[in-house]
Order: structure tokens, then sequence, then C-alpha cells
């Protein structure tokens, strides 16, 4: 895969996956990097949060900033100061799980500043071909316009996490393809990554490069 | 893309709706439901319908007796608290006979309480929901599919039976996402004579309203509403019995409860434990029939509630008390495990495993 910078920002529509990627990058991620922090600056969704996962990020040594009122009844949107670190600590690797469309993005704006004097990041919008409100590639890319005017930063490349829940087969995948290649092409960014359950990557391995395994946090009821 | 879509609960109800044809939504914003208004809020401009973020949940239900006045379908959305507010308004519809469809994704109570799923408006629901002499049908979703299923059948029992239809889920039913297909064939059938859509000098004035200053005329249209309801006690009957057949335990249990119950009685059964479920998907009406019939069948009723124990009242009138009727239950935004209730069930059973 690619060579991340220091910070990796995850934008989207809400429901596109963010999370379940953030998490799993993360993973990935800490076997290059020392130093990596998962940050969560959904201000928009108070469940199925990053700290979910927070036992898991412990067992690796991953830090978490997040919001002490996360997953909680305290249904407000908050924010930990902790989260100027990623921008003061240079020697921090990140991955920032922003909140669901334009609205979760505002989040970001307060950061936008020192990331671009740094100019050390990706920002990465997670695709899902199978959402209601993002079909295709038109109203992907204005869901990222939506998003980019909000954050003031624009986006560095996609992530095809194209997916139908529980349900999801490598054909699923396989016919997303054209969904997300028409997103890259419209709007000229690279497919960084497709990420997939882990059960459908032995199929998927020889057909699409780049390919992410995923461990789902949310578990079937 | 494809013929199934990845959607939340709450995300289904709202296309769902659209797709049956309701063109006007009015809400209120509140945890766990507020992708219905979110989704509303992007759907509605792009096809022509209305989209409106009322001021309180008090204008909003009322915003949605004007638009049922016209005959036209219409919507509101909300959550316990929230639903409390609309209480005034729902009594208004029901004295009026005008159909509407109300979504409450159920979060954990009294008061302000929590954000987390709650099944504890079963009694609001299906016992009133506001004042005077009144029903409600009450739809309870089990999956995201049935979220959106049931609001297209509640939209076509709301015309049919001039009412209110409600769907109740809950929180972790609004939040989930699933696979879903909307493939619906859609037809509105039912002639609304009675809807103000101006006279065109052509016809009488039509009056729609819930006041009658003459008593003898009032109990009248209340006689022949009750007569409606009991018709629709004897015909719009739904639920689902899995596994019932040889079963010597049976579990009452709607909603997200009736997901976890499954997966306990799947584990009871692999230790020979003969258990069943029987699932209301209407809550009003409720099927008294099929727990009636266990009641001769089973030795004990496990009731699993994400309350105090509401539904279990209706289980014992229903099962006219033959067989104990217990409870196995969370409150307050928690959840059964599919262990709890395995033990229920194993205590049922008598003794353990």
């Amino acid at each position: 895969m690619k060579n991340f910078k220091r910070l990796t920002l995850l934008c989207g529509h809400y429901g596109s996956g963010k999370t379940n990627v953030a998490v799993n990058l993360a993973f990935y991620l800490k076997q290059q990097y020392n130093n990596l922090v998962v940050a969560d600056l959904d201000i928009v969704n108070p469940y199925f949060r990053t700290k979910d996962s927070l036992e898991d990020f412990k067992a690796q040594g991953i830090e978490l900033i997040c919001s002490e009122y996360a997953n909680t009844n305290v249904d407000i949107p908050a924010l930990p100061a902790d989260i100027y670190r990623l921008t003061a600590d240079k020697s921090l690797t990140a991955v920032i799980d922003v909140g669901g469309d334009d609205r979760g993005a505002y989040a970001l704006g307060r950061l936008v500043p020192e990331i671009k004097a740094e100019n050390n990041f990706d920002m990465l919008m997670v695709i899902n071909g199978y959402r209601p409100l993002t079909p295709d590639a038109q109203s992907t890319i204005e869901v990222m316009r939506e998003i980019e005017q909000a954050c003031g930063l624009t986006f560095t490349g996609l992530v095809n996490n194209s997916n139908i829940g529980d349900e999801t087969t490598a054909q699923n995948v396989l016919n997303s393809l054209e969904y997300a290649n028409a997103v890259s092409t419209l709007s000229g960014l690279p497919i960084v990554m497709t990420t997939v359950k882990a059960e459908l990557v032995s199929e998927l391995n020889d057909k699409i490069d780049n390919l992410l395994p995923l461990k789902l946090q949310a578990k079937p009821i | 893309m494809a013929d199934k879509i990845l959607m939340k609960g709450n995300e289904a109800i709202a296309e769902a709706a659209i797709k049956a044809g309701c063109m006007h939504y009015f809400g209120y914003p509140i945890t766990p439901q507020t992708e219905v208004a979110a989704y509303m809020a992007k759907r509605m401009p792009k096809i022509g319908g209305c989209f409106l973020q009322a001021e309180s949940e008090i204008a909003a239900i009322n915003m949605v007796y004007g638009v049922a006045c016209t005959g036209k379908r219409v919507m509101t959305s909300s959550s316990s608290p929230g639903i409390s507010l609309k209480s005034e308004g729902l009594s208004y519809l029901a004295g009026a006979d005008l159909p509407s469809l109300v979504v409450n994704v159920q979060r954990g109570g009294p008061g302000l309480g929590g954000i987390q799923p709650s099944q504890a408006d079963y009694f609001q629901a299906t016992k009133g929901g506001g004042h005077g002499d009144f029903k409600m049908l009450v739809l309870a979703p089990s999956s995201v599919q049935e979220m959106a299923d049931l609001t297209v059948k509640g939209f076509d029992l709301a015309d049919k039976y001039r009412m209110t239809a409600m769907i109740l889920a809950d929180g972790t039913m609004g939040q989930m996402m699933e696979p879903v297909s909307l493939d619906y064939d859609v037809k509105q059938t039912v002639e609304k004579p009675w809807a103000t859509t101006g006279t065109k000098m052509e016809r009488d004035h039509n009056i729609v309203t819930s006041l009658f200053l003459n008593p003898d005329e009032l109990e009248v249209l209340n006689f022949e509403r009750y007569d409606r309801y009991k018709y629709i006690e004897e015909n719009e009957v739904m639920y689902e019995e899995y596994l019932m057949d040889d079963a010597e335990i049976c579990i009452a249990a709607f909603g997200i409860a009736a997901r976890v119950a499954k997966n306990a009685i799947n584990e009871a059964r692999k230790n020979g434990v003969k258990v069943g479920l029987i699932r209301p998907i209407t809550l009003w009406p409720f099927p008294v029939a099929p727990f009636k019939k266990a009641a001769e069948q089973v030795k004990e009723i496990i009731s699993v509630e994400l309350s105090m124990g509401q539904m279990i009242e209706d289980v014992k009138l229903a099962s006219e008390c033959k067989v104990p009727v217990t409870l196995c239950n969370r409150s307050g935004g928690m959840i059964p495990s599919p262990e709890q209730v395995l033990e229920a069930i194993y205590k049922a059973q008598g003794g353990a495993k």
C-alpha cells in the first residue's frame, strides 16, 4: 500500500464506514509507526464510536483521543483539548476519524490552519456505493464538495468501502469497482485502498490492488 | 447499483415513507431518530416534497393534522419524550378520524432518560397515547427491512381505517445498519371523500374536527369507532411464530428483544430444550389467539422486554393466566443478553441445564 503521511483524515457520508476503516487502518499502521494515535473528531453521532475498540487499542499500544462523553448518554457535541496535540506534536502519526457529512467536518476546521502549514496529511473520502444517498459518482462528489467547504481542506484520495453489511459477497465488492472508478475519474483522485471484511480477502487478493482487511466493530444481533 | 442497499433503520423508514407516497414530513430532532429527519431534509426538496423542521414536537404533530385533513399522506417521527409532547395531537387525530403515520424510536426513560434503546413506551402506544377513548395501530419492526415494510403497511392501514399508525421501534432498530430491498409497488386506492380539498362549489363543505358540542353525537361516533377497532382486531393481527410446533416453553418478545430471544432459543435448542417464540408484529391489535393457543401447550411463557414489564400484561390476558408468565427484562436503556434469556429458559425448564 502507499506510504501514509503523518496525518490521515477519514471523512465521508455518514454510515459510509469511516470508523471501521479508521480502526482497522490504525491496526495496519501500527506495524510501521510506534507513536500511533487514533483521534475521534465525531461531533454528530453519539453511537458506534472508535471507543468501542478501546480495549483492542490498549492491547496494541495505540492511543485513543476521544471525547469522554462518547458512547454515553451525554448527547452533546464535545471534543477533548487533546486534539491540539495532533498538530502540535509532530512525532505522532495519527488516524483521524471525522464525523459524517459536512456537519461532522465542521469540527475539523479548527485544526486546518496548522494541518495546511505542515502539509503532511492525506484527507481520504470513504465511499460506499450501496448507501442510499451516494449511489453514483455524481451524488458522492456532491457530498465530497460539501465536506470540503465545511472543513476548508480538499480531498487527496478515496477509500472504496462499498458493502451491504453482513451479506456482502466478493461479487458485491467487484460490482462496486465501476462506481469507485467513476468517482475517481470524476474527482481526479486515486483509490488509495479498497476495504473489505477479512473473510473476503482471499477471494479478492488477485483482483483488487491495495486491499485492507476489516475486522468489524459492530456485532450482529 | 444493486437490488439491496445498506441502510440505517431510521433511513429505511424515511425512504419507505417516500416510496409510499408521503410527500410531507414534519419533525423536531431528537436522538436516536434524528436520521429520519436528516434523510427527509436531503430527499424531500429533490422530489418536490415538504420537509419542515417545526419549532417543537407539538407544532409538528399539529402540522401533521393539517396535512391529514387534506387527505395527503403525512408523517412525523420522534423518540419517547417527544412522543409524550405529541400525545395531545395524537388524540385530536383520533377524534377527527385522520390517517397519519407516527414513528417512535424509543429511548430509555422515564423523563429525559437517556439515548439508549428501550421498549418502555409500550403502554403509551398500545393503551391510547393520549386522552380519551381511542387506539392507534402499533407496528413493531424487528429488522431494518421491517422498518421499511411496516412503514409502507402503516400508511395503507392508516388510510384504510382513518387512524394513526405508529411504528414502535427502539434506538437499536433506528441505528443499526442492514441490507434492505425497497422494491414496492404502492397504489393508494383508498378514496377520501371526507378530505378538505376545496368544494369547487360542487359539494357541501367537509368539516374535519374532534369537537362535538352534543354528547349524544360524540357517543355515537365513539361507538362506531370502536366497532371499527373490533373489526381491526379480527382482521389485521400480525405476528411471527418461531419453533413453536413442539415448544414446551414460549418466549414472548417483539422488536430487538425478539432478535436476542431467537439467539437464546437457538442455543437452548442445541441443548435439547424445546422453546419457541411468538413475536407480535402488531402490538395493537395484539395477537391474542396464538398466546391463547400456546397456553394450552407450554408450561411457561417468558416475556422478554426492554422495560419493567409492560407487554407481559397483554400476554397474561391473552393466555388467560393458564400458565405462569414470567418476566426477563432490562430497563433504562439496557438490552437483555442472550445469556440472560437462556438462563430464564433453563429456569423455566426446571433448574440448570
